[in-house]
């Protein structure tokens, strides 16, 4: 028996799933980008920490590298680099992109906007690493 | 929605924003190096007194500064949004930016204190 | 290859409700058929209940969007042996109330379109001798995103506005961002008292869907982070040099 609704009918009314990010590849894909965040937070946690035992002493810098060179803080450092680079990535392909046409007011091809990022990237990356190794 | 306010978003955004930039252009070779290749041995560290050397540089503390305090609010925001939308936490809005842009403000105060006592 | 292609199609009766459920029907593969073609040969020859929306077949009148094998397409703009050897599911508009089968409810949509003002606001009442002139400058500045069609896929894409109803949108927003951008508009204040309230551009979260899946390269997630740049500026601007609302 079919309950008559001719002057209210009922619309179904999806709910979205809790997991709606394990759908599709393309969302999951949006769910990491955005747990980036998280690895970074701890990176900058770390590197406070780091501070702290430089600060200390070098017993305690001992101490910290000591800890650092165990497995599961390079496989933890390891995926943090991943989470990284694909923001990184994804930075650099959208934001400049925004502020270019922002700035322009007329569309400019992805090579203009996002490839002068990966040459400072890549540069700044030098620079770094050549004060890490105690070069510069 | 029509006659309400203007959100005051856009302060924490701009944090957000600009602190992407740093995170994007300088953590990986960060954690490359003091993460990975340093401690696994594949590179030789440069050792205590050439590290602390470095740091205490004028430069390398505002270096520091700016990087460890941008990415801090970078990583509050977009664990904010990540916490309401991904987990579905929405209705914990106010409660998750308490934690997230208060434990930024925490981060900041220990990296100034840190960075003068270094 | 099979002469044949299984498409399953999402069903609901609002005379009935509970869930909507798939029914599977087999039509013809034809190499230029698009899948609103397998629609109307189901409608025409198998089962003249099943019920959605089409009007123009040429992907510009924006009615027949739907979720085919979970992702928001026009449905007139897919070739159905893309999908071969199937079978292909089709459902309605993810994030929107279904209405029966394959239609969904826009007027929550419509009404939100209309908040933004999409029309050339004037505060004057310049009344110009001819039409208004306009340089090839000041039009492409804004005629991306003047393509919309309404056709509410990025809707769809968005998961923002599946978790936020009150979301305000991609297409609305990206529609508010043509007209903020016209030479001929005066009514910018107005569009960004609307569009930076949290419902409006600070809900989104750059999923960027919405280009992914715009028929007209529209690129909504792009108007809505310009907006986010724009409406930082004026945060700033009303920071630094308080003014009274007029």
């Amino acid at each position: 028996m079919p309950q008559y609704t001719q002057y209210q009918p009922k619309a179904y009314r999806p709910r979205m799933s809790a997991y709606w990010y394990l759908d599709q590849w393309r969302y999951l894909r949006y769910a990491l980008r955005e747990a980036s965040s998280f690895f970074v937070a701890y990176f900058c946690v770390l590197t406070l920490v780091q501070l702290a035992a430089l600060g200390t002493s070098a017993t305690r810098y001992a101490q910290f590298e000591a800890c650092m060179g165990s497995p599961v803080m390079i496989i933890i450092n390891a995926i943090a680099l991943a989470f990284f680079l694909l923001h990184a990535i994804t930075w650099f392909n959208l934001v400049p992109r925004v502020a270019m046409r922002q700035m322009l007011g007329r569309p400019t091809p992805d090579a203009i906007s996002s490839g002068p990022n990966y040459l400072l990237w890549f540069g700044a990356t030098v620079i770094l690493a050549l004060f890490f190794l105690g070069v510069l | 929605m029509s006659a309400g306010k203007r959100s005051n978003e856009p302060l924490v955004w701009l944090l957000f924003g600009v602190g992407g930039f740093f995170a994007a252009f300088f953590l990986p070779v960060h954690v490359l190096f003091y993460g990975l290749l340093f401690p696994s041995g594949l590179v030789h560290a440069p050792g205590y007194q050439a590290t602390l050397a470095l740091v205490r540089h004028p430069l390398a503390r505002l270096y520091l500064f700016a990087l460890l305090t941008l990415c801090f609010f970078h990583a509050a925001h977009r664990m904010r949004l990540t916490m309401s939308d991904v987990l579905n936490l929405r209705h914990l809005n106010t409660v998750l930016a308490f934690l997230c842009y208060g434990g930024a403000i925490v981060g900041t105060v220990f990296t100034v204190w840190l960075l003068m006592t270094v | 290859m099979s002469d044949t292609i299984i498409l399953e199609v999402a069903r609901f009766n609002p005379e009935r409700g509970g869930e909507p459920s798939y029914e599977s029907f087999e039509v013809p593969l034809r190499p230029d058929w698009m899948v609103l073609d397998g629609l109307n040969h189901i409608k025409d020859q198998l089962d003249g209940s099943l019920t959605f929306r089409w009007s123009c077949r040429m992907g510009i009148c924006g009615s027949c969007g739907m979720m085919i094998n979970g992702v928001p397409t026009l449905t007139c703009e897919s070739l159905l042996i893309n999908y071969a050897p199937g079978p292909v599911r089709v459902g309605p508009l993810d994030h929107f109330p279904v209405v029966k089968d394959l239609v969904v409810d826009l007027d929550d949509f419509l009404a939100k379109l209309q908040k933004v003002r999409p029309w050339v606001v004037r505060k004057d009442d310049f009344k110009p001798p001819r039409e208004f002139m306009q340089s090839p400058a000041q039009l492409e500045a804004f005629h991306q995103f003047s393509l919309c069609i309404n056709c509410t896929l990025c809707y769809a894409a968005c998961p923002v506005s599946g978790l936020d109803p009150n979301f305000l949108g991609p297409a609305a927003i990206a529609l508010a961002h043509r007209y903020n951008l016209d030479s001929r508009d005066q009514g910018v204040e107005d569009r960004l008292d609307i569009v930076s309230q949290h419902e409006g551009i600070w809900d989104c979260t750059v999923v960027g869907e919405c280009s992914v899946v715009c028929p007209k390269n529209v690129d909504p997630s792009l108007a809505i982070q310009q907006l986010k740049l724009t409406a930082t500026k004026e945060w700033f601007k009303s920071f630094l040099l308080p003014r009274g609302k007029h």
